[in-house]
C-alpha cells in the first residue's frame, strides 16, 4: 500500500529523515514508534504531500507523492497531532465542508457523514459548535473527517496525545473498530509503547530520523530473548553452575544469569507463566537453598526501544556493546542480553 | 493495490462524470461557505467593524463638518446639500472595506495557527481554489459591512439610484477583492500573529489616510500627492464620490475603474503565487 524509497529530508544542514525505506502492506496497522523529534511527524507530512522530501520518494496507494500529489491526497485521510477542525462551525458543518473539498458525490454525502458520525459516536453532538467539544470528541471528529472520503490509507499522528487514560482507551477502541469496519491501511505515530503494542500489526522504530527496526510487536519483544524470571534465594551465594546444569534439561530455558548487583538469578525463558512452576519444582529438588521471591517480567516495547536505540548508537560509535555493561539499570542491561 | 469490498475504488472513479470546473466550483463554494458562516457567527467582529466607521462618520464627520471655515474652502461647496459628513461618506465606506478586507485576508494567520489551513491543504484542492474561495469570502464580508453603512447613508441624506447602486457594488467588490488579496498575500508570508500589528500600522492605516477618504486631493503638497496616487483605494474613493455625490474627482470614472481592475488583477495574481509558494506546515 505504501512504499517508501530512500527518503531523505534535510532542513538547512540538519538531517531530519535519513534514508527511510519502509513497505506498508494492505490493511495493516503500521506504527511509527519513536521519541519526540525522531522525525515521525515529518515523515507523515511528507507522505501526505504537505512537505517535499529532499531526496527519494514514496508510493502511496499506487501514486507517487511527488508526481501525483493530488491523487495521493484523494487516497489518504489524515488526523493531525493538533485538532484542525474549525471550532466556529458545528461538527456536521466541518464534515460537510470536507466532503465538498474531497468531492464526495452529492448523493452519498449525507449518508457518509451520518456513517462516520455514528462510527466515532458523535451523532448526538453533530449540531454543536466544535468549540463546545471536549479534547477527546475533537479528536474523534478529526478521525471522522479523515474517513469521510473513504480513503484507502489513513494517517493518525499521535492520536491519543494529550488525552486522559480513559479517553485514550476509548480512542483505542475507535481505532480498532475502524480498522475492522472500514478495512483500511492505517499508519500511526506514537511515543507510547503500550499504544503501539496494543494497536499495531507491525512497528517501525524510528530514532534520529532513521528506521532502526521494523517488525511485529511480538517479534520485536522476542528478539530481547523471551521473558525473564528473576529469583531471589535465601542463600545469596548460589551456585550458578548448578542452576545452569539442572535447568539445561528444560528446552524452554534460554539462559541463566546472575545479577551482579544483588546476586539474584535471572532466568530467560519462553512462556514464563506456564513454565515457572516447573522451574520452581526442579530448583526445589536440586538446590539446598530456598527461593525467597520470584518476579516475572515480560519485555515491554520500552525495553525493545532501549535495546534498538542503544544498539544503534553503539554501532555508530563503533564501540563494543559490552563496554557499556557497567552502566544503566536493569532495563539497559536486559536490552544488551538480547543482542548476544 | 487490492481493492476492498464496499469501498469507493478511488476518487477519480467516483467523480468520473464531473468536469474539473464543476469540481473546482464545489470546492470553491465549500471554502467560501465556511468563511461566510464563520463571519455570521462572529457577531463581535461584525459589531466592532460596523461601529468604527460610524464613529468616524458621525464624530469626525459632524465634528469637522461644524467648522464652516474648513468646509468653505472646499471646491464642491457649490452643492449646498453636501457637507463634510456627506463628503467623507464614500471614504468611510472605503475605510470599512479596507479594514474588513485586509483583516479578513490576514486572518489566514489564525487559520494556520489553529491548523485549519493544514487540513484544507491536505485535501485535493488547488491553492488557487483556496485563494479564490477566501477572496470571495472577503468580498462577501466587505459587501455586507458596506451595505449596513449604505443604509446609514439614507439617514445622512445620500441619494441612490438603481444605476448608482450597481456602480457602488461593483466598486466595493473590486476594491475588496484587491484588498483581501493584499491581506491574504501578507498573511501567507507570515508565520506568527505578531506581524498582525505591523499590518495594521503599515498597511491598513496608510491605505486609509492616503486615500483621500477624509480630504479632497486637489491642493495637496507634492509628496502627499504622490503617495495618494500610489494608493489603490484613492481610485475607489474617487469613483464612489462621483457615483454617490456627483462630485467630479481627480480622475475620470473610466480611469478609476481601470485602475481598480488592474490592481485587482495584479494583487490577485500576486496572492495566488504567494499561496502556491506558501508552506503547508
Amino acid at each position: 500500500m505504501i512504499t517508501i524509497k530512500n527518503l531523505f529530508k534535510q532542513y538547512d544542514n540538519v538531517t531530519v529523515l535519513n534514508d527511510i525505506n519502509i513497505e506498508v502492506f494492505d490493511n495493516e496497522v503500521f506504527g511509527l514508534l519513536g521519541p519526540n523529534g525522531a522525525g515521525k511527524t515529518t515523515l507523515i507530512h511528507i507522505l501526505a504531500t504537505l512537505i517535499k522530501p529532499t531526496a527519494g520518494t514514496a508510493i502511496v496507494n499506487g501514486y507517487d507523492i511527488i508526481k501525483n500529489p493530488s491523487e495521493v491526497r484523494s487516497s489518504i485521510g489524515i488526523v493531525f497531532q493538533a485538532p484542525s477542525s474549525d471550532d466556529m462551525l458545528t461538527g456536521y458543518e466541518n464534515l460537510k465542508l470536507h466532503s465538498l473539498l474531497y468531492a464526495v458525490p452529492k448523493e452519498l454525502r449525507e449518508k457518509r457523514i451520518s456513517e462516520v458520525l455514528e462510527l466515532v459516536g458523535l451523532t448526538n453532538r453533530k449540531d454543536d459548535q466544535v468549540k463546545k467539544y471536549s479534547g477527546g470528541m475533537r479528536r474523534r471528529l478529526e478521525i471522522a473527517r479523515g474517513l469521510l472520503h473513504k480513503p484507502t490509507v489513513i494517517f493518525l499522528d499521535e492520536p491519543t496525545l494529550g488525552l486522559d487514560p480513559s479517553s485514550r482507551e476509548v480512542m483505542w477502541k475507535y481505532i480498532n473498530r475502524l480498522v475492522k469496519d472500514e478495512k483500511i491501511t492505517l499508519i500511526l505515530t506514537t511515543h507510547y509503547m503500550e499504544e503501539a503494542d496494543f494497536l499495531c500489526d507491525r512497528i517501525g522504530i524510528i530514532d534520529k530520523g532513521m528506521i532502526i527496526a521494523v517488525d511485529s510487536p511480538t517479534q520485536l519483544k522476542e528478539q530481547l530473548g523471551g521473558e525473564v524470571i528473576e529469583m531471589e534465594f535465601a542463600n545469596k551465594h548460589v551456585d550458578k553452575e548448578n542452576i545452569d546444569r539442572v535447568l539445561k534439561q528444560c528446552n524452554f530455558v534460554r539462559k541463566v544469569e546472575i545479577d551482579a548487583k544483588n546476586g539474584n538469578v535471572l532466568i530467560y525463558v519462553d512462556d514464563a507463566s506456564h513454565n515457572l512452576p516447573t522451574i520452581l519444582k526442579i530448583l526445589d529438588k536440586a538446590n539446598n537453598t530456598e527461593v525467597e521471591s520470584v518476579e516475572l517480567r515480560s519485555p515491554t516495547l520500552n525495553d525493545v526501544f532501549l535495546k534498538f536505540a542503544q544498539r544503534h548508537i553503539t554501532k555508530k560509535q563503533g564501540l563494543d556493546e559490552d563496554e557499556d555493561d557497567s552502566e544503566g539499570g536493569f532495563m539497559e542491561k536486559y536490552a544488551q542480553y538480547g543482542n548476544k | 493495490m487490492i481493492l476492498k469490498e464496499g469501498l469507493w475504488k478511488n476518487m477519480p472513479n467516483m467523480v468520473i462524470n464531473k468536469s474539473w470546473i464543476e469540481l473546482g466550483l464545489g470546492k470553491l463554494y465549500a471554502i467560501w461557505l465556511r468563511e461566510f458562516k464563520v463571519f455570521l457567527r462572529e457577531k463581535s467582529r461584525l459589531i466592532a467593524s460596523t461601529f468604527t466607521p460610524l464613529l468616524w462618520l458621525f464624530v469626525i464627520g459632524e465634528g469637522f463638518g461644524s467648522t464652516t471655515d474648513f468646509f468653505g474652502t472646499m471646491d464642491f461647496a457649490a452643492d449646498s446639500s453636501i457637507g463634510y459628513q456627506q463628503f467623507i461618506f464614500p471614504g468611510i465606506i472605503c475605510m470599512s472595506v479596507i479594514f474588513t478586507s485586509v483583516f479578513f485576508g490576514s486572518y489566514i494567520i489564525w487559520d494556520r495557527k489553529f491548523d485549519f489551513l493544514k487540513s484544507v491543504m491536505v485535501a485535493p484542492v488547488s491553492r488557487t481554489t483556496i485563494f479564490l474561495g477566501k477572496a470571495f469570502g472577503g468580498m462577501t464580508t466587505s459587501l455586507i459591512q458596506a451595505a449596513i453603512l449604505l443604509v446609514v447613508g439614507f439617514v445622512i441624506g445620500i441619494h441612490y439610484t438603481p444605476l448608482s447602486m450597481v456602480f457602488i457594488i461593483i466598486i466595493i467588490l473590486l476594491l475588496s477583492f484587491t484588498l483581501t488579496s493584499l491581506g491574504l498575500t501578507l498573511g501567507s508570508h507570515m508565520e506568527s500573529l505578531e506581524g498582525f500589528q505591523l499590518i495594521v500600522s503599515f498597511v491598513v492605516f496608510p491605505l486609509y489616510f492616503l486615500s483621500g477618504a477624509l480630504f479632497p486631493l486637489n491642493n495637496l503638497p507634492t509628496w502627499l500627492s504622490i503617495l495618494t496616487t500610489l494608493d489603490p483605494v484613492t481610485y475607489g474613493v474617487d469613483a464612489l464620490r462621483e457615483v454617490m455625490l456627483g462630485i467630479t474627482g481627480m480622475n475620470s470614472f473610466a480611469l478609476n475603474i481601470s485602475v481598480l481592475l488592474l490592481s485587482a488583477a495584479a494583487l490577485g495574481t500576486v496572492g495566488i503565487l504567494s499561496f502556491r509558494r506558501m508552506k503547508a506546515v
